[in-house]
């Protein structure tokens, strides 16, 4: 059996619980087996039945007056007492921060190895499974070892998409959780931003060491405020000081995805360009044609951005006044 | 207050990672080396600790006799002492890094434990996502991943808490962990300094002990290396400075953002 480790919210799967799943169909395709899904914190039946339509057979769910908020060492007591309850072949999720963090946990409860981030995964005798090194550059073929496979599959290595969709099994699981398990509980929540952030920005105007200085960036600030939309970075200008790390893109900063990325004066270093690759369009402005920027862009104009960026918000303003 | 951060050596690559002939490496021959990012914010996290409350920084990494260029770096920008697990790469499985790192953890706490340990919360490179928690595990000690604010209570030794923040989507979550415990920390936490002068000159003077290890290799093992595949799109040139914004302008038109 494949046990997917599911991620929801309220009582709806999250698109990152969705991927795991899908990506568990095919997994257990391969194996041959049924799969099953845990519900870490909630039995709400509407997330059962949303877990049967992925493809669950059995939805296990675990509830505990403790397990209504994520704590990493409480999620995975309840993934290896399921493990060690249910002996699954195989145990799942989805490679988010909380999906590798638990299996982390669990795998060195169980001291096991646990493979994060796979895109595709081949049972055997021996498993092989390929996965994403440098934040998405660079793929890894290995082979694995284990009485028990723990994997995450990385974020949109698949797109969520519902299977046959039967009413599956609910079994509550009774958990144990000792005092150990509860000095990572969460202690408070704190929200923040509203409105348009930088993952969810339909346009994003990327800047980097070509614009300067810090002052430099007010006329991308400009041209985004005109397009209803979020400036960016490059981790150059970060390092630089110009602009706060939340605004950085790439590998150790944000994944962005607008209908138009705007990159001014980046070279388009592979780090910057895993994270601003699942743009749906990307328009380059840099002095240098031969920019990895621009060379991978959409379109570009070749100049000097202090120049081309004053243009386009002319432009834009002349054409909404008229 | 006794810090450690365990830090990893990785190449720094350009516009494209390219692999050795066997498949087995990135190939580094032209490339430069560098700490990886999440890690040098873990020790500028680690050196303003200890500038508010006292106490000194340890690096400790496991790779080739070459990772001691990032343990003077460390050094450089405020680190007291650099430590190596020799093992010829950095390229180990995480079960036999997470040993061999709790093995040399293990040796420098004779005297005292260290009240907080900091690991990167991803490798750069690698992207295991466990060899800080294998370790926090194995020395029995409460650790939180993805942190990007650290606050210590009291003079930081000794019994008392941790205060750390990890970024979720549109804001934060707030755990408070007791001492001594692991924190694996992310770019953002704060702005890493450069070296000063005096700190380059303690680099060069700092004596960089080697550690031994008995670790095993663990079950995941690589089999090769390779480069995702690439969609190549041409690039429409819209033209050449200012003259271009028109152009621009009818594209965004057409793509319903403007
Ligand atoms: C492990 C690791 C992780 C990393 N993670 C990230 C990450 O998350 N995000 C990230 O961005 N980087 C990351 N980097 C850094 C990355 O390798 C590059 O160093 C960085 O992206 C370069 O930033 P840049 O393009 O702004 O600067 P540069 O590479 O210096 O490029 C500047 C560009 O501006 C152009 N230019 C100059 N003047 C003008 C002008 N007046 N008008 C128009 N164009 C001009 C130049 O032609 C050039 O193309 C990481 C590196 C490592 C090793
Ligand atoms: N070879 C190594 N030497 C020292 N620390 C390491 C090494 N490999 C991993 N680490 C630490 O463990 C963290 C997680 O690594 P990983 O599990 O590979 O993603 C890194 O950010 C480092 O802090």
């Amino acid at each position: 059996m494949l046990l997917v480790i599911l991620d929801h919210q309220g009582d709806a799967l999250t698109e990152a619980g969705r991927e795991a799943l899908t990506f568990g169909r095919t997994l257990a395709g391969r194996m041959g087996v049924d799969v099953e899904a845990a519900v870490i914190g909630s039995d709400a039946s509407a997330l059962i039945s949303e877990a049967g339509q992925y493809g669950a057979a059995t939805v296990h769910t675990a509830t505990h007056e403790l397990l209504t908020d994520y704590g990493p060492d409480a999620h995975s007591s309840v993934v290896e007492q399921m493990i060690r309850e249910l002996e699954p072949d195989a145990v799942l999720a989805c490679g988010t921060e909380r999906g590798n963090e638990v299996m982390a946990h669990v795998a060195a409860r169980l001291d096991a190895p646990f493979v994060a981030n796979c895109v595709d995964v081949t049972p055997g005798d021996s498993w092989t499974m390929t996965r994403v090194q440098w934040g998405g550059s660079l793929l890894e073929d290995c082979a694995l070892d284990a009485d028990v496979a723990l994997l995450t599959c990385g974020l949109h290595a698949v797109v969520a998409e519902p299977g046959d969709g039967q009413e599956p099994d609910a079994e509550s699981f009774d958990v144990a959780l000792t005092d150990a398990d509860l000095v990572t509980l969460v202690r408070q929540r704190v929200v923040m931003e509203a409105g348009v952030t930088l993952p969810t920005a339909p346009v994003v105007c990327g800047g980097g060491r070509g614009v300067g200085s810090a002052e430099g960036f007010s006329q991308l600030e400009e041209l985004a405020t005109l397009l209803g939309g979020r400036v960016g970075c490059s981790r150059a200008v970060t390092n630089l000081g110009w602009r706060p790390h939340s605004d950085q893109v790439g590998q150790t900063g944000t994944r962005i995805a607008p209908e138009i990325y705007i990159a001014s004066g980046i070279s388009g270093a592979i780090q910057h360009w895993v994270g601003a690759m699942a743009s749906k369009h990307i328009l380059a402005i840099n002095t240098d044609a031969e920019a990895n920027m621009v060379v991978k862009a959409d379109w570009a104009v070749i100049g000097d951005l202090h120049e081309v960026i004053p243009a386009i918000i002319a432009e834009v303003s002349a054409r909404r006044g008229s | 207050m006794r810090i450690l951060c365990c830090v990893k050596r990785v190449p720094a690559p350009g516009a494209k990672i390219n692999v050795t002939d066997d498949g087995m490496a990135v190939d580094a021959a032209h490339l430069g080396f560098t700490t990886s990012p999440h890690e040098e914010c873990a020790v500028e996290g680690a050196v303003q600790l200890v500038e508010q409350h006292g106490g000194e920084v340890t690096v400790l990494t496991l790779g080739s006799g070459e990772a001691s260029e990032q343990l003077r770096y460390a050094v450089s920008v405020g680190a007291a002492h650099g430590v190596l697990v020799d093992v010829g790469s950095s390229d180990w499985d995480p079960q036999r890094t997470a040993a061999a790192l709790t093995e040399a953890i293990v040796a420098l706490e004779q005297e005292q434990p260290f009240d907080l340990i900091l690991f990167g919360n991803e490798s750069a490179d690698s992207g295991g996502f466990q060899v800080g928690i294998r370790v926090a595990r194995a020395l029995g000690r409460p650790v939180v991943q993805g942190i990007k604010g650290i606050e210590v209570s009291g003079d930081g030794s000794a019994a008392g808490t941790v205060t750390a923040r990890r970024e979720i989507d549109g804001g934060f979550e707030v755990y408070e962990l007791p001492r001594p415990c692991v924190l694996g920390v992310k770019e953002g936490l704060n702005l890493p300094r450069y070296p000063t002068m005096k700190g380059r000159l303690a680099s060069k003077k700092v004596e960089i002990p080697e550690v031994a290890t008995s670790a095993v290799a663990g079950g995941q093992q690589r089999v090769k290396l390779h480069r995702p595949e690439e969609t190549v799109s041409e690039t429409v040139i819209l033209g050449h400075g200012p003259e271009a914004a028109p152009a621009v302008v009818d594209v965004l038109a057409e793509l319903g953002v403007l």
